[in-house]
């Protein structure tokens, strides 16, 4: 089972990520599960939201406390206490950022990779929501499943413009970061 | 068809395809997504039904007192504080023997405010006359939905489908969606036996002096416990057409020979499941996946604690002064067996603290210590407690 803890703030779209994952990999015949961390959520404030994704029926329905991966949305959020707590052994960063991947990972101590998910999203949707973006990054690192898979979770949800928008910046995402780098971690 | 669906939404699909003609609620806080996806649906056309978006949950359950009252399907949702504020009309329709359905997403309940899950709700409305039929999964609550329209209109008896508010009305899931065709070969259209109707006119909650107030209780209470029979079939039907049962009243899993056994309500039932695989303990221990709390399956739980020396009980509410109150019920049940089982009652999880997987070996070195009292509050944290109030 692969388990996945996603952080943002109120407005970034922290659970439809967490919601856009977990239908991909159903996409893909997966099983799948994800739910937010249940904060009375804010614009601003710190969101969780968990995602697990097995070949089985996933029966565990508590908190992740020991994520294979995090995705952050918000890199302000790494200096928050407990953010990065109980990565597990191998697992990687994805970190929504423009600085460069090493000089983030220097500060979080394990393999990260940075990805200017919000800067892409203003310039290709015309809003900075950095979740599709880290969403196509994630599944291109870790190939846990095919990232047109997250095409197809997206085609649940939009239509036209706003659905050909989110397919460009689907790729340009995955352009950007290297491909099945985290691969191995993700198939242990 | 098979869909990666969030629990609100795919119990608000499955409340339509029973094609209610009446939906009431309060859609303000404390509210889940159920209503949303229904008035939704009704928008989209995709449902024929009256939405009444009322000024307050009390006002929620007087419409669909009325609207059931006059021979049409009824629906409502709600939890926590919103449950409390529909209590005296919970009772009404329960004495008036109205097939209302309610989803109750459990939610704790103030104060201090907390929106999040417990089972103290449902259980401060456990004595109102409801059937109160509990979901472990997104699954579940879909098919408990759908037969609990049967239920409530075979028996007349009102139904409340307990689902977990966030673990699962807040969850993306992978869940089975039944086609429209089948919910209708299984659900036919309500013919409410003693609906209010101008052409032949009845009268509906009269007053009954104490002459006659003891017989109402008591045929209320054999109805009550008659029901079993009808959420038996129910849920046999929709397994023979689904291949999906969801366990009548109570279903036992793990070995028939464990001496210890645990009985859970709720979706704890899935991550104890699997703590049970990755903690294995020394004791064998099955588990009693309880789904219906009213009618309380008192029979039932004696025959799958038989053989047992251990009886652990999850509670997700408490009676403060009391300690536990699934347990209490369930020593109740065991009281006279040649050899009574001890009951050991340990809450978790009150108003949303996470239940992990540790809490299955925790629950099992507790039940191995002496001197334990049989009723704790499992994870609380002591040291955030002045001295003495510990």
């Amino acid at each position: 089972m692969i388990e996945v803890r996603i952080h943002g703030r109120g407005g970034q779209g922290n659970v439809v990520a967490a919601y856009l994952l977990a239908t991909a990999a159903f996409e893909e015949g997966r099983h799948c599960q994800a739910f937010p961390s249940f904060g009375a959520e804010r614009r601003g404030a710190p969101v969780t939201a968990f995602v697990r994704i097995d070949d089985n029926p996933i029966q565990r329905r508590c908190q992740v406390r020991a994520p294979d991966f995090l995705i952050i949305q918000d890199s302000g959020l790494l200096h928050v206490a407990g953010v990065t707590e109980g990565l597990k052994p191998g697992g990687g960063v994805l970190v929504n950022s423009p600085r460069a991947s090493d000089d983030v990972a220097a500060e979080t101590g394990r393999p990260t990779i940075a990805l200017p998910a919000s800067q892409l999203a203003a310039d290709i949707l015309g809003r900075p929501m950095p979740n599709v973006a880290l969403l196509a990054a994630f599944l291109t690192i870790t190939g846990i499943v095919p990232v047109d898979a997250l095409g197809k979770a997206l085609g649940h949800r939009f239509k036209g413009d706003v659905l050909e928008r989110n397919r460009k910046l689907i790729d340009a995402a995955a352009a950007l970061v290297p491909a099945g780098l985290w691969r191995e971690a993700a198939h242990a | 068809m098979l869909e990666a669906l969030e629990g609100s939404q795919a119990v608000a699909r499955a409340v339509a395809m029973c094609r209610p003609e009446v939906v009431a609620a309060y859609p303000i806080t404390p509210q889940t997504h159920i209503v949303e996806n229904i008035s939704k649906l009704v928008a989209d056309g995709k449902l024929i039904c009256e939405l009444v978006s009322v000024e307050s949950e009390f006002s929620a359950a007087s419409v669909v007192l009325g609207s059931s009252a006059a021979g049409a399907r009824s629906y409502t949702a709600s939890s926590s504080q919103g449950i409390l504020l529909m209590t005296e009309v919970l009772f009404n329709i329960a004495g008036l023997r109205l097939p209302v359905v309610l989803t109750c997403a459990n939610r704790a309940v103030s104060a201090p405010i907390n929106i999040w899950n417990d089972h103290q709700d449902s259980m401060a409305v456990r004595d109102a006359g409801w059937i109160q039929i509990h979901c472990v999964d997104n699954q579940e609550a879909v098919d408990t939905s759908i037969q609990a329209f049967r239920i409530a209109e075979a028996t007349e008896l009102p139904v409340m489908v307990c689902m977990d508010g966030f673990v699962l009305t807040h969850t993306l899931e992978t869940i089975e969606m039944p086609d429209q065709k089948l919910v209708d070969k299984y659900l036919p259209p309500l013919n409410f036996s003693r609906k209010l109707d101008p052409r032949a006119p009845l009268s509906l909650g009269t007053l009954v002096g104490p002459e006659h107030f003891t017989e109402a209780r008591h045929s209320h209470h054999a109805a009550l416990m008659k029901s079993t029979a009808e959420i038996l079939a129910a849920d046999a039907d929709w397994a023979a057409l689904t291949g999906r049962s969801c366990g009548g009243l109570l279903t036992v899993e793990g070995p028939e020979d464990a001496r210890t056994a645990i009985i859970i309500m709720g979706s704890t039932v899935c991550t104890i499941r699997e703590a049970m695989s990755v903690y294995p303990t020394k004791r064998k221990a099955k588990l009693i996946k309880l789904r219906t709390f009213r009618p309380f399956p008192a029979a039932e739980i004696r025959a799958a604690c038989e053989g047992c020396k251990d009886v652990v009980v999850l509670e997700r509410a408490i009676s403060p002064g009391a300690g536990g109150i699934l347990g209490v019920e369930v020593k109740a049940a065991l009281m006279g067996m040649k050899r009574q089982p001890v009951v050991h009652e340990f809450a978790v999880g009150l108003g949303g603290r996470d239940i992990p997987l540790e809490t299955w070996p925790r629950l099992m070195d507790a039940v191995a210590r002496d001197g334990e009292p049989s009723f704790s509050i499992l994870d609380v944290e002591l040291e955030k407690l002045p001295v003495e109030e510990r």
